[in-house]
This record gives structure tokens, sequence and C-alpha cells, in this order.
């Protein structure tokens, strides 16, 4: 997908220049001797802002493949055409889901007749039209869902994720 | 919104994290799973050195890697009295399954007790007795003196210990296990003969499966091995996807896709492997029917929506026609059975027959028979059968188990590979316990002697009467009436005289009422009624032994405290013991006190080494040393030796072609059809214009009790629901999420509305024993002549309750059928 590579390359600045200033920190407050010194991490993972596409390039129920937080972390981008809770974009329909599994991994296969996102490893499927509902199968959670955001010139970033993502113990590696 | 955690990272395992032994405590499949505790104040890292998995996890893991656990797998609880990380995670190397967890079993950390993160704040963690108008919490003491003092008066009365009832789980996994099993057992069947008793989903002391065991076949009888073995499946009134997952998803699974081929030229050389073929018996199209056929293709699954109750007519049209043909297995059946002849010409029933009771077609009975029978390339072909309550909690429910079982017989696949005629079971088993002998055939039909007025003490173990009853509308209301005499009486006098408090319990119990105490891990519905409740552990804050649906033994090793006060079962029984046995002695009546030693048991693993290890066939083999040794694979009881520091266990039952009769045969039975069995089936058909089916669901399967305080199962079904057709909905004038009333003359009951398209008109199918809508509401008392309910052919009319409620308007209701 076009595009693709240069925000995945947003994403990895962030990464590399919160790590700077981490470091920076601990440096900072290492003058205490003989005491270990606690690095001030966040309580939560920074999320990077990664331009996903503009509205302008989405056709209805056409998923377009996106990864966020990073490339090893793939989803879909779909304008649903209809308007959803948690819904983005002049519609409220645009949504953004990962699309592995969040049972064992495996790549889910958009329906496009049901707007849901379906597992072949063991029959999960889960509803774009409700945050990823799992309505059948074996994960414990519900889908992780992008956090979207749109600019008034209809560029859509991604800026967080609600649950776990498959494969990662922290969402941001 | 669907319900998120907002959880983006987890805590890592270090690699120096204690490690102990699971088997999930829900599902009869009892998956493997490893506990991992850790400080709380310590952490692994992304290193390889720093982690348990030796593994960089700061890259991207791939699909199945053991190196991921979600939220759910993730919690804080107590480990002597210190708070601990915990990871419970599937076990990739359990024969069981192979790494993989259910939507149940992967959230039992979740579904812990921890005070740090909230969860299961439910959990009973102290005594509690009715005083001062309301549940109070008090001490052990205090609570099991009241409760041995009013059951030795009940006792000592007229009636002796009939007065006593009880109600008592008889299984493995959570709410079971062996340890716990022979505490009660011995408490009510060796220092008592306690006869009115029942079991915690029937309102009796009974096999759900006489019949098979009647013929000599112990109803789980293979190995799960055998699913990928078979040619074909035969599966009636099971719905596995859901209700067995890992079983279903780890062995059934390859022989659909054709990749368990190696194992059967490995083990099986010389004969044809054609593709393998299910046949699937049950009135609803099934989630488990869709998984095959994408997994076999249509053309080798075939789903036999026969007219509910019929089971029967087709298991004995599909002897017929095989004895017909003579693809019988003449060498099994001489060497290894009786009365086949005999049996064969009593069940006869003709395809056509069976067509126009069923409600099936001709050539599909045919192609059936053919696909379980029909001998490959001269040799006979290997069929696996399997049943569950579609079969047992259906019509006339012991002849229709005995006429699965003849056909599973007469083709010769039991004992032998890729064969098998099984239960497939709802929890674990893990039953050893003194002889019931006592209590007779038919047992007591106890729910119907408590709405007559019968029993003056109710002892409950984890059963939820008001959930898991037929009848259970009526049920209700008459007990809840008993109860509260007693609680009413109880008002009447200060508690702190205790011998004031028991005359009013034992005069209120003589003038109609009922002292019930509640032992569970959780308050529930009937414990609302009771004036006792007492703590009980689950499994993992005790060392707890169960097998699973292939016998498969293993030792859940305690990881976490019992919240509170709680204690395990066998230790609650055991106490209970002790103060009767001081009441009687204060009494004067030692020589019925003596009745109650034995019972100085410190540990669970005390009760497990004089119950299992002394009775059970093979016990002397097994101890909890060894069973920590054997990990989460176990051994398949009966353990038959203990060599080379391994327990020896038995792969499959009546592997030598000897069996359980008297004669060393089985023995095949009659199974003449009559209809609609139980009394008031019939006319409540006539009169009433929906069919209830009724049965469990993936998301919450034998773990309810713990679901009912997790926000991600509650998210998902704040309401039990009921699948109906469009045409019946727009019939009804119903939408999708609306809360509708189901009733009849026997009860009501509410369930939330589910668009099904593949339902048949006039036939729904509502989720059983939920907390928010119990299905029990609306089934009649009838019973077979053995006290087995008939829960699955009820009939009731349906109206609009309420549009869909704003707690259900998040809900997708789209099919939950998998679509290649």
């Amino acid at each position: 997908m076009k595009g693709c590579d240069k925000l995945i390359d947003v994403g990895r600045r962030q990464f590399l220049s919160r790590g700077v200033l981490a470091t920076a920190g601990a440096a900072a407050t290492a003058v205490l001797p003989g005491q270990a010194v606690a690095k001030p991490n966040p309580a939560r993972v920074e999320y990077p802002s990664n331009r996903l596409a503009n509205v302008s390039q989405l056709k209805p129920n056409t998923p377009m493949d996106v990864s966020y937080p990073d490339k090893d972390s793939p989803g879909i981008l779909i304008k649903l055409g209809a308007r959803v809770v948690g819904g983005a974009g002049p519609d409220g329909d645009i949504v953004a889901f990962s699309t592995l599994c969040p049972h064992k991994g495996f790549p889910l296969n958009y329906a496009a007749a049901d707007k849901t996102l379906n597992c072949p490893g063991h029959y999960s499927r889960f509803d774009c039209e409700k945050g990823g509902l799992q309505i059948m199968g074996q994960a414990t959670q519900n889908l992780p869902q992008f956090t979207l955001r749109v600019a008034a010139n209809g560029d859509i970033f991604a800026e967080g994720v609600d649950e776990l993502i498959y494969g990662r113990l922290s969402n941001v590696l | 919104m669907a319900f998120k955690r907002q959880i983006d990272r987890l805590p890592i395992i270090p690699a120096d994290a204690k490690k102990q032994n699971v088997t999930c405590h829900f599902c009869i499949v009892g998956c493997g799973y490893h506990a991992y505790t850790w400080p709380v104040n310590k952490q692994g890292g992304t290193e390889p050195a720093q982690n348990i998995f030796k593994t960089d996890l700061s890259k991207q893991q791939y699909p199945e890697t053991d190196a991921w656990y979600a939220p759910s797998m993730y919690n804080v609880v107590q480990q002597n009295g210190q708070d601990v990380h915990i990871v419970i995670k599937p076990d990739k190397d359990c024969e069981v399954n192979s790494g993989l967890g259910s939507i149940r079993g992967a959230r039992m950390a979740e579904l812990s007790y921890s005070r740090a993160r909230a969860t299961q704040q439910q959990r009973l963690t102290q005594p509690m007795v009715f005083r001062y108008g309301q549940m109070q919490p008090t001490s052990w003491d205090d609570a099991l003196d009241l409760v041995a003092r009013v059951t030795v008066a009940m006792i000592k009365e007229p009636g002796g210990e009939d007065n006593l009832f009880v109600s008592a789980f008889d299984h493995g996994g959570a709410g079971g296990g062996y340890e716990n099993t022979w505490g009660t057992g011995k408490l009510y069947f060796q220092a008592m003969k306690v006869k009115n008793i029942r079991i915690h989903n029937r309102p009796a002391y009974n096999s759900e499966v006489h019949a098979t065991r009647d013929m000599g076949v112990g109803e789980l009888n293979n190995c799960y091995e055998d699913a990928e073995l078979c040619d074909t499946i035969v599966a009636v009134g099971t719905n596995a996807y859901e209700t067995q997952t890992n079983y279903f998803l780890n062995h059934w699974v390859p022989n659909l896709r054709g990749t368990s081929a190696d194992k059967k030229k490995q083990q099986l050389p010389g004969e044809a492997y054609p593709p393998a073929r299910v046949i699937i018996v049950d009135p609803r199209r099934t989630s488990t029917v869709a998984a095959c056929e994408t997994e076999a293709g249509k053309d080798r699954v075939l789903h036999l929506a026969i007219e509910s109750g019929t089971d029967m007519v087709l298991l004995n049209a599909l002897l017929t026609y095989i004895a017909e043909k003579g693809w019988q297995d003449k060498a099994f059946i001489s060497a290894s059975t009786n009365d086949f002849d005999k049996v064969v010409a009593a069940n006869k029933t003709s395809i056509a027959d069976a067509a126009a009771i069923t409600g099936l077609k001709p050539e599909d009975i045919v192609k059936a028979a053919t696909w379980i029978a029909e001998p490959k390339d001269g040799k006979r072909r290997r069929t696996m059968f399997c049943y569950e309550k579609g079969l047992i909690w259906g019509n006339d429910n012991y002849r229709t188990n005995a006429a699965i079982v003849n056909v599973a017989l007469a083709t010769g696949n039991i004992g032998r590979p890729g064969g098998g005629c099984v239960r497939m079971g709802g929890h674990q088993e893990g039953y050893s316990r003194p002889s019931d002998a006592h209590v007779g055939k038919p047992a007591a039909y106890v729910d119907k002697l408590l709405l007559e007025g019968k029993g003056g003490v109710h002892h409950i173990w984890a059963c939820d009467h008001y959930k898991t009853t037929l009848n259970a509308h009526k049920f209700k209301q008459t007990y809840k009436k008993r109860t509260d005499m007693v609680k009413d009486a109880m008002n009447a006098v200060p508690a702190g005289d205790k011998p004031a408090l028991v005359a009013a319990i034992v005069d209120a119990i003589k003038k109609g009422g009922l002292f019930a105490v509640d032992v569970d891990i959780v308050p529930t519905k009937i414990g609302e009624a009771c004036q006792v409740w007492l703590p009980a552990a689950t499994s993992g804050e005790m060392n707890l032994t169960s097998m699973n649906g292939e016998r498969r033994m293993r030792l859940t090793e305690r990881y976490m405290d019992p919240p509170g006060e709680s204690m395990p079962d066998a230790l609650i029984a055991a106490r209970i013991a002790n103060n009767m046995e001081r009441v009687l002695r204060e009494l004067g009546d030692a020589k019925y006190a003596d009745q109650f030693k034995g019972f100085d048991w410190k540990t669970e693993e005390d009760a497990f080494m004089d119950g299992y290890n002394k009775h059970e066939k093979g016990g002397e083999f097994v101890t909890y040393e060894r069973l920590r040794a054997m990990g989460t694979n176990g051994f398949q009881e009966p353990a038959t030796a203990f060599k080379d520091g391994k327990i020896v266990g038995t792969k499959r039952l009546y592997a030598d072609g000897k069996f359980g009769g008297k004669d060393g045969k089985a023995t095949f039975m009659e199974a003449k059809w009559r209809g609609l069995q139980a009394p008031g089936k019939e006319e409540q058909k006539k009169k009433f214009k929906y069919l209830v089916n009724n049965g469990r669901t993936n998301h919450v399967w034998q773990s309810a009790y713990l679901d009912q305080d997790n926000e991600f199962l509650m998210d998902r079904w704040p309401y039990p629901f009921i699948e109906m057709n469009p045409d019946d909905m727009k019939e009804l004038k119903v939408a999708q999420g609306d809360l509708v009333e189901i009733f009849n003359d026997d009860g009501s009951t509410q369930a939330m509305v589910y668009p099904t398209p593949t339902a048949k008109k006039g036939h729904t199918f509502m989720l059983f024993a939920y907390p928010t809508g119990v299905q029990g509401n609306v089934i009649n008392a009838g019973t077979n002549e053995l006290i087995l309910p008939n829960y699955k052919q009820t009939w009731a009319n349906i109206r609009k309750l309420a549009a869909a409620p704003a707690g259900v308007r998040h809900l997708s209701f789209k099919s939950q059928e998998y679509k290649a």
C-alpha cells in the first residue's frame, strides 16, 4: 500500500526519540551514590500518530491494508458506509482494526457481505460494525481497534489501540 | 461499543518464575496449562536472558507462538499471603490441547480472586449465617456448630437420616474432584446413609448414561486420538466446537483436514484411508456443522436435522439397515457380546418408518448407515460414536442411549483404534465415593420431595437448583416459602442463645420449614434462600485431581491462596463430620458419634490418600508426587502400574474385547420407540407453539458461576439468547435484542432475541442455566422412569416484554457460523 512505509518511519522516529529522552532522564538523575535509580517510564506506551490514508482514497466497504503502530502489526482501514459507534470521519463510518486474530495470531479475512473479520484458524468472527466484538470464537478479547483521527484535509491518522495486539507484550515494541 | 480492556502491555514473565501444572477446571476436555508466578515487585525483560521464553520479545511473534499471552491470562493473586504476578497460559506440550486455549480456559487468570485487581470480588471469603434479618459474617466454629446441631437434631427425629437432603457435585474440575467427592461421599454414604441426595444438574442421584453401563460399556471408553484415526465421526446431540472446543480443534479438525494421515498410516497399517466424514445429528444447525463443512467440504458432512426427540428411531433404523446389509462385525459380536439377533429383531425399524418419524430423507439415513459401516476395501470401517446432552437430556434417554451403543457394538467399534462410543461430557470427572447402593434405583426425585414439603435440613454443595433444574419456577416459589419459615423463626430468638436458636429452627422445620446450608465458592441463586453459607476453595487454590473425557488424570497444583477463610470442600466435609461427632457425644450417643470417626484430615492430600489411593481401581499407583511428575499429560485411568518413574495408564478401555458384563461381555439392549416418553411432554407440544430447544454456548460453558462477574463475558451476554427464525420474529413483532417472555403452564422466563435464519420455523434455541433468564422455568416436571430429566423437549409460547434495552444495543447479532 502506498504511503505506508513512510508512516512506519514516522513511528520509528518517534520510538527512537522517546528512547533517547528516557536515557537522558536516567543519566541526569544518576548522581545519587549507592542507590539504584528507577527510570521515569510513562504508565502507558506512547502511541505514534501515523498517517494511514486520506478519506478520498477509501471506497465504501472495501478494506485497505494498513499497519499500525509499525509494519509488523497488520490491520485494515474500512469505510463501512454507515455510521457506527466509534467511527471516524465526516460520515462517522471509518474504522480500523488489527488483523492478527487475538486468539492465535492467524491473519483475519474481511467478509464484505456482513462486514466481519474471520479467522480461518479456529473460526473466530469479529464484527467491524460493533467495535470488533467477537461474534463467535476463541479469543479472550474483542478485536483490537485502532483509534483514528481525521484531519481537516481528510488525512486519517491512527493514534492508539484499545486491546493488546497478538504476538507482542507491548503494543509499541 | 464492545468491551475493551485498554491494556497496552503486560508484565513479562521472568526467567526464574515459578511454574506449576494446571488443568483447566471448566469443561470436560481439561486442557493443560501452566501457572507462572513471580514476586509483584519483579518483572522480566525483552532480552532472551530476561524472560521465561528465552526469546527476543522486542520483536513481533509469529502465529501460534508460545511467547505471548493475552491480558485475560494475567492477574495479581496471593501466594502464601504475598501478592504475586500470575500468568496462566496453555501448555503447547499437553497432548490434549497442544497450546490451544479456549475463550473460557484462557481466562482462568482473569477469573481468579484478586483484591489487587478487583477480580472475582463476588467470592465468598468467610462463613455467613442468617442473623438479625440478613446474612452476617461469622467464624467457622460458630457456623459449623450451628450446622451440626440442627443436622443432628433432625437426623435424631423420626425419619432419621432421611430428614437430611443433600445436593452435591459428583464430578471433577472446579466444584468437584476426587478429593472433594470423597470428602462429601464419606460423610453422606459412610458416616451416614443419606438416600435423599441429588447431583448438581438433575433432580436425583443417578447416572445420566445408565443404559451404556447396564450394557457393560463404560461411557468414556476411547481416547481423543481416536478422532484423528477414524474414518467417520458420528456426533449425536453434541456441539463440540463450542463445548469441547480444543478436543474438536486439536483432534477432530486434523482428521477432517487430512493432516492426521501420517498417524493413520503409522498406527493402522495395511488398510485404506478415505478422507474423513462426519455425521451430525442435531435438530439445529450448529457452529460445529459450519466448521466441519469448512474443513471437510459439504460432501463429507451429513447434518441430519431430525425432528426433536426422535434420535432412537434413527439409530434403530441404522442398526436394522446395517444388519440387513450384513455389515456388522460378526467375529466381534460373537466373541464379545450377547443378544445381537434378539435386539436386531426387537428394534427393527425400516428406513421408511424412520424417515416418517424423524422427518429425514430416506436416502440420508441410508447414506449415514453407509458412512458408518460399509466396509472399505473389504475391511471394517472405523467409526467413532459420540453423544452428549442432546441425547442424554432428550426424549426417552435410557433407551436412546442403548440405541447408539447398539450401533457401535454391532460395527465392532468399541475398544479399537478410531472407534469408541462415548459421551462427550460437560465437566471433568472425579468420582470417588463409598458405595451408593442404598440410594436405590430409581433414586429419590429429590426436588419433587422438597416441593412436597419433605426433608428438614438441606446441605448443598456447589449446586444451584434455581438455575439447573426442571420445573424451576415452582421449585423456587416453594423453596423460598419453606426456608423463609426458618428465617422468620431464627429472627424471633437471640442468635447468641444457641439452644433456643436450634429449638426454634427445629420447631419451624416441623411446621414445614427447611434449614438450608450452601457450600459454594460464590453466592448462588439458591443461596439467597439459605441460612448458612460456607466458603469453599476452588481448583488452584487447593491441589485437585480430576480426569477428562479420555480418562486422563492430572493434578492441578495449588498456585494461589484461597480467598479469605475459604477451605477445600473435602476439609469442610471433614469439619462438619468432626462437629457432628462432637455434638452426638455431647448428647450421649457414642455409638452414632463413632460413625463420624476418620475425618482427621489436615490437607486435601489426606483426603486423596484416604479416598482415591485406597479405593479406586489402580489408585494404589497414584500419589500427588507421582502426578506432579506426570505434568499436564498425566496418565489415562485406570492406572495399571508404576514403572520407570511413571504411572502406567490405559489408552482405551476394552481393548482386549472383554467388557463390563458379569460374563465379560457387552449386551445389546432393546430400545422400542414410544413417542414422547416423559409425562406432560406430548400435551405441552400440542398446546404451545414453539419448541424451546436449549443448551450451552461457546462463550460461557461450565464457567457461568465465575463469568457472571466478568465484564468481557457479561458484555457479550447480558441476557440469555433465544435463537429465532426471522419469520417467527415477524409474526411476534419482535426485533433483534428485544426481550421476550417464554411461557407455558409450568412457568415463565426471559431471553434476548437472536435472529437465526438457519433455525426452522417454530423452532427456537435458548441458552440453558443462565443467571439472568432460567430456561428451566418452563421445563415441566416429567422425567423418565429413572428420574432423568428431559430438558430438551420443551414447548412454550413467546411474547414481547421490552424493546432491546440500552444494555444490548452494542451487541452483534450476526451469524455465529464461520464461512470460508
